[in-house]
């Protein structure tokens, strides 16, 4: 039963919970009255956002500089795309996390030991590599061999790991500051980089991940894995299992049972983590400004045309912004409820 | 049709030895009862029958044939779960129609199969509902009938009656020991409800710590449990266990007699006592009476006998009811 409160105290909590909500909507508002004038009725806002005239020429001008189109249809095929591959990868893993989890490690080595073998091979590695003066020219396999020593301990680790241990560290890869990765991962996608290169024996110095969806979509359904696999494992949790065992018992083979029974039953749960999934795709900045440039800039991009170093122009960048979030915006209005639900439903248990 | 044999069967989680060599023998449409404490390994023992847990030794053979290896599907045996399972996304049609769905019959001939299940349980008027719909005794009988559908060769109950209120149970408890008269399948029902146990079984089997106390009939555990702990289980309320004077009076360690079999007096007795707690049920009064050394024994007296709290009575046992018991608690013939 909800505690009786005194009315002050009710007073209080509601005008704090509406200056909260207030505070944190207001520069969505701006953004979006600020779209509406022109451009340098929009320098001049604060004091006299009724007085001026309201007009719809930026929405104008940003479509005719820059095409809104094919933005928009970057960014949905990033975001579909990354969901439902992430989906393939993510249904599974939730499985078997969910309904076979495993509660010791496979490898049940204690944490000094591990770091012991990890450090020491980073360490070999180290003294190889610098043996042969950090050049890697003509000797490839000499760096796979030592990328192999590199990864092995720690690839180890993670793979032996027990259900709880290996969900939270997945979830621990995304407490890394993008930054870190952004370098190795531009050497990676780009052409004559890692990758990409005249290797004599194979030249692939034709292909190029930079500013491509091939690039794009698996690497915004790496970063938004570990979300949606914890979120899946939270939903097949719900599942009894005796209903499975039912299933079963029922004569269902192992496919039967997940097309059948699981899935029908999960699909609430598949759902909502796909909204946030699309969401988070939306929304990402960091890794859509930095590899992208034309071919596969999505509305990220499109909005951060409008601050150059030419100056920023408020009224369109806030018409850009405002052409950007409508569409994800309306999605999150219709879905609010399985979103609620989606976030909260492994709280509470 | 329907014999289930357990040869040598064992099973462990790791470490952690749940049952322990267990030899049973189900017949021919018999109701066999798995009763016994929690943590017994009933479940388990159950599970191991179903296929849904495999074995770490023995055999297990359904009708003559092996079936250690088998898969669930492939054992002909149909559960009742303790939850009901049953399937929230489908139809009460779609649930049970769903075994047969599986096993890929004509759909008319399914349709034939649903529709005289539903008539058997009375669940015609539903078939078109959600389980969600339902209430606890309608799910329990579409968890029935998706058993009884199939026809299987033995049907496996983990605690089905666990969920439902008191009424309920013993509605449904009528009900199922009906269909086991109709359908004259064999039956395996998990139970910790000794009443359960008694009313339906033709077989009871007796589980501690995974390990088979006893397997007779229900008067044979009643009437002559072989040890302590089958005495103290089979009966309610439970056995009063004397140590002490009358027990050595007895050349025995200890004694039992149930609260049935002790005759009340307010003159003259074996035990002098005085009575605590008086339970008036109507049909019976239960006297739990503090006797002099003896500890609290619970007293059984027909109809309302007006004795009450605090009064002074005296308590003889009936003398062919006394079960004896040695230092390991085995009965004592």
């Amino acid at each position: 039963m909800a505690r009786k409160q005194s009315s002050g105290r009710t007073l209080v909590v509601t005008i704090v919970a509406w200056s909260v909500g207030i505070l944190m909507f207001f520069p969505i508002f701006w953004t979006a009255v600020a779209a509406f004038k022109t451009e340098s009725d929009a320098y001049t806002l604060p004091q006299n956002w009724l007085t001026t005239p309201w007009t719809l020429e930026n929405f104008g001008i940003v479509q005719e500089r820059s095409n809104y189109l094919r933005y928009i249809f970057n960014t949905i095929v990033i975001a579909f795309l990354s969901t439902l591959l992430g989906l393939v990868f993510a249904v599974p893993a939730a499985w078997s996390m969910a309904f076979s989890p495993v509660s010791k490690p496979s490898i049940d080595w204690g944490g000094w030991r591990w770091l012991a073998a990890i450090l020491g091979a980073a360490a070999i590695a180290g003294v190889i590599l610098y043996s042969v003066n950090w050049d890697l020219t003509g000797r490839p396999l000499l760096g796979i061999a030592m990328l192999i020593l590199f990864m092995a301990p720690i690839t180890l680790w993670v793979f032996s790991r027990n259900t709880t241990d290996a969900l939270l560290w997945m979830l621990s890869t995304k407490m890394m500051p993008p930054a870190g990765a952004l370098i190795p991962i531009y050497l990676l996608f780009n052409r004559n980089g890692l990758i990409f290169k005249d290797w004599g024996w194979a030249n692939l110095s034709d292909w190029n991940l930079i500013d491509s969806f091939w690039g794009m979509v698996p690497l915004m359904m790496l970063l938004n894995l570990p979300i949606i696999i914890w979120m899946l494992y939270t939903y097949f949790k719900e599942i009894p299992v005796e209903i499975l065992e039912a299933a079963r018992m029922d004569g269902a083979s192992v496919w039967a049972e997940l097309t059948k029974i699981l899935t029908p039953m999960a699909i609430p749960g598949i759902v909502s983590t796909c909204l946030l999934n699309l969401i988070l795709a939306w929304n990402e900045a960091f890794w859509s400004l930095n590899l992208t440039n034309k071919y596969a800039a999505p509305l990220s991009f499109f909005i951060s045309e409008y601050s150059s170093p030419e100056g920023q122009f408020w009224a369109k960048l806030s018409a850009a912004s405002v052409m950007a979030i409508v569409p994800i915006l309306i999605v999150g209005w219709f879905s609010q409820r399985q979103l609620v639900r989606g976030l909260t439903f492994g709280a509470v248990k | 049709m329907g014999s289930i044999i357990l040869e040598n069967v064992t099973k462990s989680f790791g470490e952690h030895h749940v049952i322990h060599g267990v030899n049973l023998n189900v017949g021919d449409g018999e109701f066999v009862v798995f009763v016994g404490p929690s943590g017994c390994g009933k479940s388990t023992l159950l599970r191991l029958i179903a296929g849904l847990e495999d074995i770490s030794s023995g055999k297990i053979s359904i009708d003559g044939e092996d079936v250690t290896d088998a898969p669930p599907s492939k054992r002909g045996l149909a559960m009742v779960f303790q939850s009901y399972a049953l399937y929230p996304h489908m139809t009460v049609r779609d649930n049970i129609a769903f075994p047969l769905k599986m096993a890929k019959m004509d759909p008319a001939e399914i349709d034939k199969k649903v529709n005289e299940a539903a008539r058997v349980l009375n669940l015609a008027q539903y078939l078109d509902r959600r389980p969600r719909q339902l209430s606890g005794g309608q799910r329990q009988r579409v968890a029935i009938g998706r058993a009884i559908v199939r026809s299987p060769t033995a049907f496996l109950f983990d605690e089905p009656l666990s969920n439902l209120d008191a009424a309920l149970r013993v509605g449904m408890r009528l009900e199922i020991g009906e269909l086991h008269k109709r359908l004259a399948k064999t039956m395996v029902y998990v139970t910790h409800d000794q009443v359960e146990a008694m009313t339906l079984a033709d077989k009871i089997v007796v589980l501690n710590a995974g390990r088979i106390e006893q397997v007779g009939s229900p008067l044979e555990l009643y009437k002559t449990p072989t040890n302590q702990f089958v005495a103290g289980f089979i009966g309610s309320p439970k056995m009063n266990f004397i140590t002490g004077a009358p027990a050595a009076n007895r050349q025995a360690a200890s004694i039992g007699v149930r609260p049935e079999h002790i005759r009340i007096s307010r003159d003259t007795g074996e035990w002098a006592g005085t009575v605590g707690v008086a339970e008036h049920l109507g049909s019976d009064t239960f006297l739990h009476v503090q006797a002099a050394g003896l500890g609290t024994l619970t007293v059984r007296g027909e109809g309302e006998i007006g004795i009450g709290y605090g009064d002074q009575i005296f308590l003889t046992p009936e003398p062919d009811k006394v079960h004896r018991f040695d230092a390991n608690g085995i009965t004592m013939r």
